[in-house]
């Protein structure tokens, strides 16, 4: 018995703690502003996904805890926690009418106090709330009561419609660049959220399907292993086809963003040398970005007529430039570890924009209005010479960018350069004992740090055209930092999935207007939690046993051949 | 026969305190010889002289007859001493091959050029170094271990692998700083054999730091005796034994007493 009063104290204490966060949510506001976005049209609105949400959460968590297993109980358990939270917000209702709340609370409006009771009276409406809150919290627990393959495709389903809702209007920008084959799709999505008609058909679509396959061993289409060779081959091919496209595909606005996702990820490859692979924690990585960025504008740009080079002239003295600066930084640092080294090279950073910044360079590098009219890199020769400029033109140049810097990157990895930064980075004093130089492995890698930042600097010089010292803030440096650390310390794919994440994100969750940074935090502290070691952590290659890792020669064929 | 190491009054200070004073050892060719002090004697002061951790304020460390008093740590690990750690201090998060690896570094060239391009003989030089890698974790009884990350190795295997990872640099001086310490009766028995198979088989010169009296007095051709950075006795296993100043100094309350707490302390 004991059992299950503490499992009726934890159902009520769950309950409770959703409902504050319900109210929590309605306080600051969020509530009422996508009252009107619907994921749904007429069905289902966000903000009413969000008064749901949490009685959801909560209540799976209540049955998760509760020690009494017995399916009647556990409904119980869900409806218990569901009414709690649909009693928190009567609360607030009841508190609201008594007291007047907005004064402290703005957002504790009328308006509120409609949503939640459904437009309609005060005490009818909350009655309703509660009704409704409390059978969300038994059809979660009924929810988990089903068989584990209906249970999957109900809830897969459920998932796709609330993200597919939730990005409607992104997903409807998209296609509306594409022209007639748009109307494919137009009756899915009506003018907010899902269309009624879209709702069902994704829903029957993705239930039917991973209904289906559930349980289903992942069928292997061919068996021959040099046609699978082929079928890992032409998957690829239709990958690297499928980002060529990626700029039609999703338009002039996705392409700013793919355009700034590569350009982060141009500049996380290059700090992941130096932080990933060599340990050294530079906090002012974005001094080099500015360099390269800044020496293109110099000899470039016909505004300051120093030099009037064309970009592809400029670029190898940028990256000469990069490196010099990448070496003088590394100098005198050699002997610095930790936070000092932070210290210093968050220092480093700040010197480099104030120079931008300064009264006395201004001649040169145009103080606070910056350098104008920076060349556009042209490709081609003679006749056939086309200048990027668009920024669907320029992904492909920053593409371009990106896959050399990679391959680059991957082989310094897995070479014995790279394994001598490891060694540093693990030990800096056993790797000293072992004959490592310590001067030469870290000037390395500092130079080669430099070299990508800057390449990343003169394609954003000439993206942008012009270049100004507010462009290369500190925070530009902790961006870097951040996707590498998100991504996964060291790890090459944890770069691009890192620079998605941190750098895409935010434009993905733009259909949350004000409350974006908030959804954005909230989805980064989740993404640590769940993975603290990187969505994609690096890992180690194995050289002792390469050849045996291949598959062992199938026993069948000697037999078949005695035979 | 001649000496490979021969340190000649090498004096270390830190600020008042003497931790070395005047202290000559010498190390024939092929030699496994022992230091013993009681804690703070100043032995693994010692090793950080001869590999160019601290550089000492007075006296000469002649390897192989070359001064290398003063030279950096990666200067001397390239002239041929490797050295293994009181805790062990393998680069955890790489896997033993590639501790292995970089116990190679002084013997391998590639850098920049070849990590990018691959040219032939950084190639060779990899699967060159791959392949004694390999003979080397066969070598300490690692074989098949060596894709395994550095940390997820038992104690034992640990020890072992830092000692391969020594032995790759190709020594003529390996310093082994307590290499029994942690282990049971078992596998320091076996660590006394392998140390033994490490001079007999490639003929390294081996000098070792160690508590426990049983592996010294076994291994040990010659033990210099270090107290308070002074070095106050050397001689053979037998002579170290009946020494006075030893006997007071190191085993102060009677030898068997003092044997049994030497041990509890290794």
């Amino acid at each position: 018995m004991q059992n299950k009063y503490t499992d009726w104290k934890q159902a009520l204490r769950s309950g409770l703690l959703g409902g504050a966060i319900i109210v929590l949510l309605s306080l600051i506001g969020i509530v009422t502003a996508f009252n009107k976005t619907f994921i749904i049209t007429k069905v289902l609105t966000f903000g009413e996904l969000l008064l749901l949400g949490p009685i959801i959460v909560f209540s799976f968590v209540a049955i998760r805890k509760a020690a009494t297993k017995s399916p009647g109980f556990l409904l119980l358990t869900g409806a218990i926690a569901g009414l709690a939270s649909g009693l928190v917000l009567i609360a607030l209702v009841g508190v609201g009418q008594l007291i007047n709340l907005r004064a402290m609370f703005v957002n504790a409006s009328d308006d509120l106090y409609a949503i939640y009771s459904y437009n309609q009276t005060l005490f009818f409406g909350m009655i309703l709330r509660l009704a409704v809150s409390g059978l969300t919290g038994l059809m979660t627990a009924g929810f988990f009561r089903l068989p584990a393959r209906i249970k999957q495709a109900l809830g897969q389903a459920l998932l796709y419609i609330i993200m597919m809702g939730l990005m409607s209007k992104l997903i409807g920008t998209v296609i509306a660049s594409w022209g007639f084959v748009s109307l494919l799709f137009e009756w899915m999505f009506a003018r907010s959220g899902l269309s009624i008609v879209g709702a069902v058909v994704i829903f029957l679509l993705v239930g039917g399907l991973t209904y289906w396959r559930y349980g289903r061993p992942k069928a292997r289409l061919v068996r021959d292993p040099k046609k699978q060779q082929l079928v890992r081959w032409g998957t690829l091919g239709g990958l690297g086809i499928l980002i060529l496209l990626l700029p039609s595909i999703l338009g002039m606005w996705f392409s700013e963003i793919l355009d700034n996702v590569g350009l982060f990820i141009l500049m996380g490859l290059g700090l992941n040398i130096v932080v990933g692979f060599a340990g050294l924690l530079d906090l002012g990585y974005v001094a080099f970005y500015a360099i390269g960025a800044y020496t293109i504008g110099v000899l470039t740009s016909p505004e300051l007529g120093f030099f009037n080079m064309t970009f592809w002239q400029a670029f190898p003295f940028a990256i000469l430039v990069a490196v010099a600066a990448g070496i003088l930084l590394g100098l005198p640092i050699l002997k610095m570890r930790g936070d000092y080294l932070a210290i210093v090279t968050l220092g480093f950073g700040e010197i480099i924009r104030l120079l931008a910044l300064s009264d006395w360079l201004k001649p040169w590098l145009g103080g606070t209005q910056g350098i104008q009219r920076i060349a556009k890199p042209v490709i081609g020769i003679g006749n056939f010479s086309i200048q990027l400029e668009s920024q669907q033109q320029l992904y492909y140049l920053i593409l371009a960018g990106i896959v050399i810097v990679a391959f680059i990157a991957i082989r310094l990895r897995d070479s014995r350069l790279g394994r001598t930064w490891m060694a540093l980075r693990e030990d800096e004093d056993v790797a000293v004992a072992m004959g490592i130089n310590h001067v030469a492995t870290k000037l390395t890698a500092f130079a080669m740090g430099a070299i990508f930042s800057g390449i990343g600097g003169t394609i954003f010089a000439a993206k942008l055209g012009s270049i100004y010292p507010s462009s290369f803030m500190f925070l530009v440096s902790i961006n870097i930092l951040s996707l590498i650390i998100v991504g996964g310390m060291g790890s090459i794919p944890g770069v691009f999935v890192g620079a998605l994440a941190l750098m895409g994100l935010p434009e993905v969750l733009r259909e949350f207007a004000e409350y974006r940074y908030l959804f954005y935090g909230a989805a980064l502290v989740a993404m640590m939690l769940a993975k603290p070691e990187g969505l994609w952590p690096e890992a180690r290659h194995k050289l002792e046993l390469h050849e045996a890792e291949a598959p062992p020669p199938q026993e069948s064929e000697p037999a078949a051949t005695s035979a | 026969m001649e000496n490979v190491l021969v340190s000649k009054k090498v004096t270390k200070r830190f600020g008042g305190l003497e931790a070395l004073g005047k202290v000559d050892i010498e190390l024939k060719k092929g030699a496994i010889q022992s230091i013993i002090g009681p804690n703070g004697a100043g032995k693994t002061t010692f090793f950080n002289c001869v590999t160019g951790f601290y550089t000492p304020e007075e006296g000469e460390i002649l390897l192989n007859g070359r001064n290398i008093t003063g030279l950096s740590p990666d200067r001397v690990a390239h002239l041929g001493v490797s050295r293994t750690y009181q805790n062990i201090r393998l680069f955890k998060n790489m896997t033993a091959v590639e501790n292995i690896l970089i116990g190679m570094h002084p013997h391998l060239k590639s850098w920049l050029f070849g990590a990018i391009f691959r040219d032939k003989r950084t190639m060779n030089e990899e699967a060159e170094a791959l392949a004694e890698a390999k003979r080397l974790l066969e070598f300490v009884a690692l074989k098949g271990r060596g894709d395994m990350l550095a940390k997820n190795l038992p104690y034992g295997e640990q020890r072992r692998l830092e000692i391969a990872r020594a032995m790759a640099n190709k020594p003529h001086l390996l310093l082994l700083d307590e290499p029994t310490a942690g282990m049971n009766p078992s596998e320091t028995q076996e660590m006394v054999h392998f140390i033994r198979r490490l001079r007999d088989v490639l003929g390294i010169t081996i000098l070792i730091i160690e508590h426990q009296m049983r592996v010294v007095m076994s291994i040990s051709e010659k033990i210099s005796v270090l107290d308070f950075g002074q070095k106050i006795a050397e001689g053979t296993p037998a002579e170290i034994q009946r020494n006075e100043h030893v006997i007071e100094a190191y085993l102060g309350r009677g030898a068997a007493s003092g044997l049994g707490e030497a041990k509890a302390k290794g």
